[in-house]
This record gives structure tokens, sequence and C-alpha cells, in this order.
């Protein structure tokens, strides 16, 4: 008996002590590891997707409030004196867990720049072509926001990767989101912008 | 006590050397030294976990129930690779892009358990210490050195810190070709198993 308790005693505190620990390092590092992420996830798929642009997005970044949960919305100003904004969304159901996606839109006609994948842990050589070769992403370039993002299996416009289909979809039900979320605050990022 | 001491640290530096003497471990060895940064940056953080959870484990060596030593070995050094995970993310984000999945298989990495279950649950805080410490470094030097002739030999390149190579082959040969396969997971075991052959020829005593 005495054993049993020492066992359930000694397993409870080591397990509180640790969940503790942890919580404090995740508290403390937090922010760290934000602009990490910002730096060498988010600044180079910006990079990639407004490739003319007058302004620094990055600096620029703004909020804007949705639904309890804050966007964060990168502007770009286009050589041709229109605007245009980036922002991330996450596609549910990737292979290993969600898929980051970020798109840029021009808000002058409502077409999508480009996308590129940011964050994911999808395998290498076969989800993760979604983020290393922009052949399977180049297709959402220039599509108008009117369009059904889907794959083409579901009556959508993308072709699926051969041998990734999972993490496709994941990557237009990104798309898919990132459209419901511009047509609903199309006018807050407009008015931001300004 | 000094002695005993150093040699409980330098065992692991020749001796017991993981990869090529105990030949423990394999599945980072082969996996992430595609580069020497890789390579060290593993071991480095394999050394973060091996010294911390036989410090924790030596320290508890008493506490800790016989029945359940495997649960709380576990959960000690799990806690460790959590905070490795987060401060190679916050740190040194590239090199956590690279390692990908193989930070939190450090958890799994029988040089970790082996340790704890072997040396530190049975010695002293500061024995510990010096044992991981030894064996920790000792695999650290061994993924720079397979990764160092796979990254030479697949790319041409030596990349020791940042990502910018220290040495590049083209520099020296403007028409050097790399051997790609030593990059490819195949050529980790020939990598491995070539440096094994001549790490026999030499006695380890």
């Amino acid at each position: 008996m005495r054993e049993m308790i020492s066992m359930v005693v000694v397993l409870t505190v080591l397990t509180a002590v640790s969940g503790g620990l942890l919580a404090a390092i995740k508290s403390g590092t937090e922010l760290r590891i934000e602009e990490q992420v910002l730096k060498f996830q988010k600044a180079p798929a910006i990079a990639q997707i407004f490739t003319d642009v007058s302004n620094d997005p990055l600096a620029e970044r703004f909020n804007v409030e949705t639904e309890g949960t804050t966007l964060q919305v990168f502007p770009g100003k286009l050589e041709d004196g229109g605007t245009a904004v980036a922002f991330e969304t996450k596609g549910k159901g990737g292979y290993g867990g969600d898929v980051g996606l970020m798109v840029g839109i021009n808000t002058d006609n409502d077409q999508i720049i480009a996308v590129r994948v940011t964050t994911h842990s999808e395998t290498p050589g076969l989800g993760a072509r979604a983020k290393d070769d922009p052949s399977f992403v180049s297709q959402f370039a220039d599509l108008s926001l009117e369009e059904n993002l889907d794959l083409k299996n579901n009556n959508g416009s993308i072709d699926a990767m051969s041998g990734a289909t999972i993490t496709s979809q994941a990557v237009c039900l990104a798309a898919i989101q990132a459209q419901e979320l511009y047509k609903k605050l199309k006018p807050e990022i407009l008015k931001q912008i300004q | 006590m000094a002695q005993s001491l150093a040699k409980e640290f330098t065992k692991g530096l020749w001796a017991e050397l993981p990869p090529f003497r105990l030949v423990l471990g394999l599945c980072p060895v082969l996996a992430v030294t595609k580069t020497v940064e890789n390579g060290l940056g593993m071991g480095i953080a394999t050394t973060f976990v091996l010294v911390f959870s036989n410090l924790l484990v030596s320290m508890l060596r008493n506490v800790i129930p016989t029945k359940v030593r495997i649960a709380c070995y576990i959960v000690i050094i799990a806690t460790f690779v959590t905070i490795v995970e987060f401060l190679a993310q916050a740190f040194a984000y590239p090199l956590f892009l690279a390692l990908g999945i193989f930070i939190p298989l450090i958890v799994v990495n029988c040089i970790v358990l082996g340790r704890a279950e072997a040396f530190a649950s049975k010695n002293t805080p500061v024995m510990a210490i010096a044992d991981g410490l030894g064996i920790g470094i000792g695999f650290t030097l061994s993924l720079g050195a397979i990764g160092l002739v796979r990254e030479f030999l697949g790319a041409g390149t030596i990349t020791i810190w940042g990502g910018t190579p220290v040495f590049d082959m083209t520099s020296v040969f403007a028409n050097f070709q790399p051997f790609g396969f030593m990059i490819e997971a195949p050529g980790a075991f020939v990598a491995l198993g070539l440096m094994l052959a001549v790490m026999n020829l030499i006695p380890s005593k």
C-alpha cells in the first residue's frame, strides 16, 4: 500500500512540475517564436507574392478583428498604383496537421495575385512539394475570387498534386477560407489601408 | 574522485562513442547528417537533454519508485526535449526547420534513456553530469564527422553554422560535380558503414 501511494505521489508531482515548467517556458518564448515565424516563414512567402511592391508590407502590417480572432494583414502598394493585401489562413486536415497559406489579393479587381504555403508538417517529397515546388500553388494565380477554389473533383478549378491529394485539399480549404474572410472583411481592410 | 570523474567523461568520447562503438541512436545519425550544421545542431540538442535528464534522474534516484522508474524517466526526458524544441524555435529557427520531426524524437533516443537507466540512476549527480556531457559531446562530434563526410562528398560544401558554407569545392575546381548519392538516405548507411569499418581498425582500449 505504501508503495502504491509513493508511486502515485511521485508521478503526479513529477508531471505537475513538468507541466508548470513547460507552460512557463512556452509563454516566455512565445513572442520570440512569433517573430521568427514572421521572419522565416511569412516574410519569404510575402516577398514571392508581392514581387513588385513599392512599400514594406511587413512594416506596415495591421490587425483586423474578426469573430474574436485577430487577422494579421500585410498591405502592398502595386507598381500600377493599385493596392493589394496578403494574409495567412490555416487549411485544416493536412497530412501532418494544418497547412498555413499566405494569400495575396489585389483589392482593385478582387483577383488573387499569388498564394504560397508557409508553416506545414507535410511529408517531404510528397505533400511538402506544395511549398518546395510552386507549380501547384501557381494555379491560384490570377484567379478571380468568384471562382470555386476547390479541387477539380469537387467541381473546383484546381488540379491536385499527384500523390498528395490530402495536402492539396488542405491548401484548397485554406484558399476558400481566405476567399470567405476577404469577402467579409474587405470594407474593414480597405478602411485600415487608407 | 577526480580521476573517476575524468574517466566517466572521456569514455563517451572514445571507448563508448555512441554511434561508432555502441552503434546506438542511429535514427538521427542516419537522418539529419546531410550537412555538418544539422549534425552538430542535433548533437547539441541531444547533449542538452542528456545532461539535464541525467542530472534530474540522478538527483531523484532515491525518490523514484523502481516500478514506475521508466515512466518517470520518460516524463523527465520529454520535458527537456520540449524545452529544446521551444528554444530551437525561438533562437535557431532555420535549424529547427531542418531538423523537423527529429527534435521531438529525441524522447525515444535510446542513448538518453539508456544513460538514465544504466548510469544516472546509480550514480551521484556530479558523475551523472560528467557522463552525460561526455556521451553528448561524443555523439555531437560523431554526427558532425558523418555530416562532414556526407556533405563534402554529396554537395561539395562544408557548412558549420548559419547556413552559409565555409568551404565550397566549386571555388577550387570550377567544374566540380557532387556525388549526390551521399546526400540521399542510402548514402547515410554507406557513410556510416565505412566509418564504422575504419573505427573497428583502431582498438577501443
